[in-house]
């Protein structure tokens, strides 16, 4: 019995290949990562996407501009009014619509409302994929108030289409104002408790700190925008900018840091909960009286040619690319979505990093994929 | 730069090429064969600094099939917008620019799954959310009897 004894699991010169997802808790949806493994370091990442992929672009094709509103709050979910906007002022930039103050102010509080729950649920979320089962309840506890909120005012909880191409689609509840003022005075009282239980925490720190860094010239030749790209130093807020809607009357910081590891992305998405807080904080007592809609056109045509309009969901920079040859469907709809480029940085920040730190770093990047597939 | 200035640099690296002002962005067409070394020349010069590829979407024109870029710069903020297209529709091939911005690389898959052009030198061209056995859904001709209604 001479024979040398191998070991039957992990032969360490060779790389082995494990499938992770596309059912996997803590992918939050239908992503599936083939991930290359040296023992327990990665060495090599690869997405594999288009499980929900449904042809969003090819279907645009076929309807009118009011239609893919609808459409666009089924990309990404948490930035449901965001990807209305983005359409809404594409085709009132087309038309030359003078939106009027009231619908810009009402417009900006809902998207503040929205990215606010979006980072609530990136809080719960990030906390539950990183063993604290108490950040999933607390989160969800503080967010279902402003689903309450959305649903008063427009009918639906996450799936809002609220927005139309001249407006919105109704007023505001008459509770609305209460509501948020409520809401905002609460949050404010037990946001303490978000960094009590999470940002302060030593495992957490220890898990976090200095775990897939991203540079800053990575950051922009990856197109990596939103809160992950600002914790590398990238400055591309939309709303500071290229101000639409009623960003350009509120005064906000853009939370920017230096060192851009997933511990940063984690802060700088706290951090913008106070921020939006502060921006809905400077318009919901001011909201001015008028129309909540201007009267379109019953059909609405885009005159010929190319329009590019790009709004800051939670996640980063949306973009709408509209080819119009003058009918009432679009010619060519193109949407940059920011999940879509973010997904491509993960196999170059993981690396080398052990296999554990792949859900923190992928959580920390906040993925929805539906607006990834598209 | 404006649009204006940024018109006029264009010019003075290729005087043939065809600079058209738009409503929004400055549109440069650029031929297939001059695109990579015009990107090339505006990621690498300091007066403009395209360092951020912030779109790109591939097109069919119904005759041409293209791919429109959109860039973008970190440090002055001004925006151009390349253009370029191409007749073959059996074996439409273009040039990649994923070694001069990385984001292109799933961009460019992207467009290759749902348009079927080709980009050469790109390191790792497969289809992204379709399988080898669909056509390409966004071309202006494919069919499909069963989930395309028209009326």
């Amino acid at each position: 019995m001479e024979e040398q004894v191998k070991n039957p699991i992990v032969d360490e010169q060779e790389e082995y290949v494990i499938n992770m997802g596309p059912q996997h808790p803590s992918t939050h949806g239908v992503l599936r990562l083939v991930v290359s493994l040296k023992g327990e370091i990665v060495k090599n990442v690869e997405p594999h996407i288009g499980y929900i992929h449904r042809g969003i672009e090819k279907m645009c094709e076929a309807i009118t501009y009011p239609q893919i509103i609808h459409l666009t709050d089924r990309m990404d979910y948490l930035s449901a009014h965001m990807n209305n906007e983005v359409v809404c002022l594409a085709v009132e930039k087309a038309l030359e619509v003078e939106i009027p103050d009231r619908i810009k102010v009402i417009r900006t509080i809902m998207s503040e409302l929205t990215r606010l729950q979006s980072h609530q649920l990136f809080w719960a979320t990030y906390g539950m994929d990183l063993g604290g089962q108490t950040c999933y309840f607390y989160g969800l506890r503080d967010r279902e108030m402003i689903l309450d909120i959305f649903e008063e005012t427009t009918g639906g909880r996450m799936i809002v289409s609220y927005n139309c191409p001249g407006g919105v689609m109704y007023d505001i509840h008459p509770n609305f104002q209460k509501r948020v003022k409520d809401f905002i005075k609460y949050f404010r009282s037990v946001l303490w408790e978000y960094d009590a239980i999470l940002t302060g925490n030593v495992i957490f720190k220890e898990r976090t700190i200095g775990i897939g860094k991203l540079s800053l010239e990575d950051a922009i030749s990856f197109g990596i925008t939103g809160p992950s790209g600002r914790a590398s130093g990238f400055s591309c807020d939309v709303r500071k900018h290229e101000p639409y809607s009623a960003y350009d009357r509120v005064k906000f910081n853009e939370v920017l840091y230096k060192e851009g590891d997933t511990y940063h992305r984690y802060l700088a998405r706290v951090e913008e909960m106070r921020e939006s807080m502060n921006i809905i904080d400077q318009l919901i007592d001011n909201i001015p009286e008028g129309p909540y809609a201007v009267k379109m056109k019953p059909v609405i045509k885009l005159p010929e040619g190319e329009y590019f309009q790009r709004v800051e969901t939670a996640r980063g920079e949306l973009g709408v690319f509209i080819i119009s040859d003058g009918n009432k469907n679009p010619y060519r709809v193109k949407f940059r979505s920011p999940n879509f480029s973010n997904l491509s940085v993960l196999n170059q920040i993981t690396k080398d990093f052990k296999i554990a730190d792949l859900v923190a770093i992928a959580g920390s990047l906040d993925f929805v994929i539906p607006d990834i597939d598209r | 730069m404006d649009k204006i200035e940024l018109g006029e640099f264009v010019k003075s690296i290729d005087k043939d090429l065809e600079v058209k002002e738009g409503k929004q962005y400055i549109e440069v067409t650029v031929p297939p064969s001059k695109l990579y070394s015009l990107s090339k020349q505006l990621r690498l010069r300091e007066e403009v600094k395209f360092d951020f590829l912030f779109c790109l979407s591939g097109v069919d024109y119904g005759q041409d099939l293209g791919v429109v870029y959109h860039l973008r710069s970190t440090v002055y903020e001004h925006v151009i917008v390349l253009k370029t297209r191409t007749s073959d529709r059996e074996h439409p091939e273009l040039d990649s620019v994923v070694d001069i911005w990385n984001t292109a690389e799933f961009h460019e898959r992207e467009v290759y799954d749902l348009l079927g052009i080709k980009f050469a030198n790109h390191p790792d061209l497969r289809r992204l959310f379709l399988d080898n056995s669909w056509g390409f859904p966004l071309r202006k001709d494919y069919v499909d009897d069963i989930n395309i209604v028209t009326k």
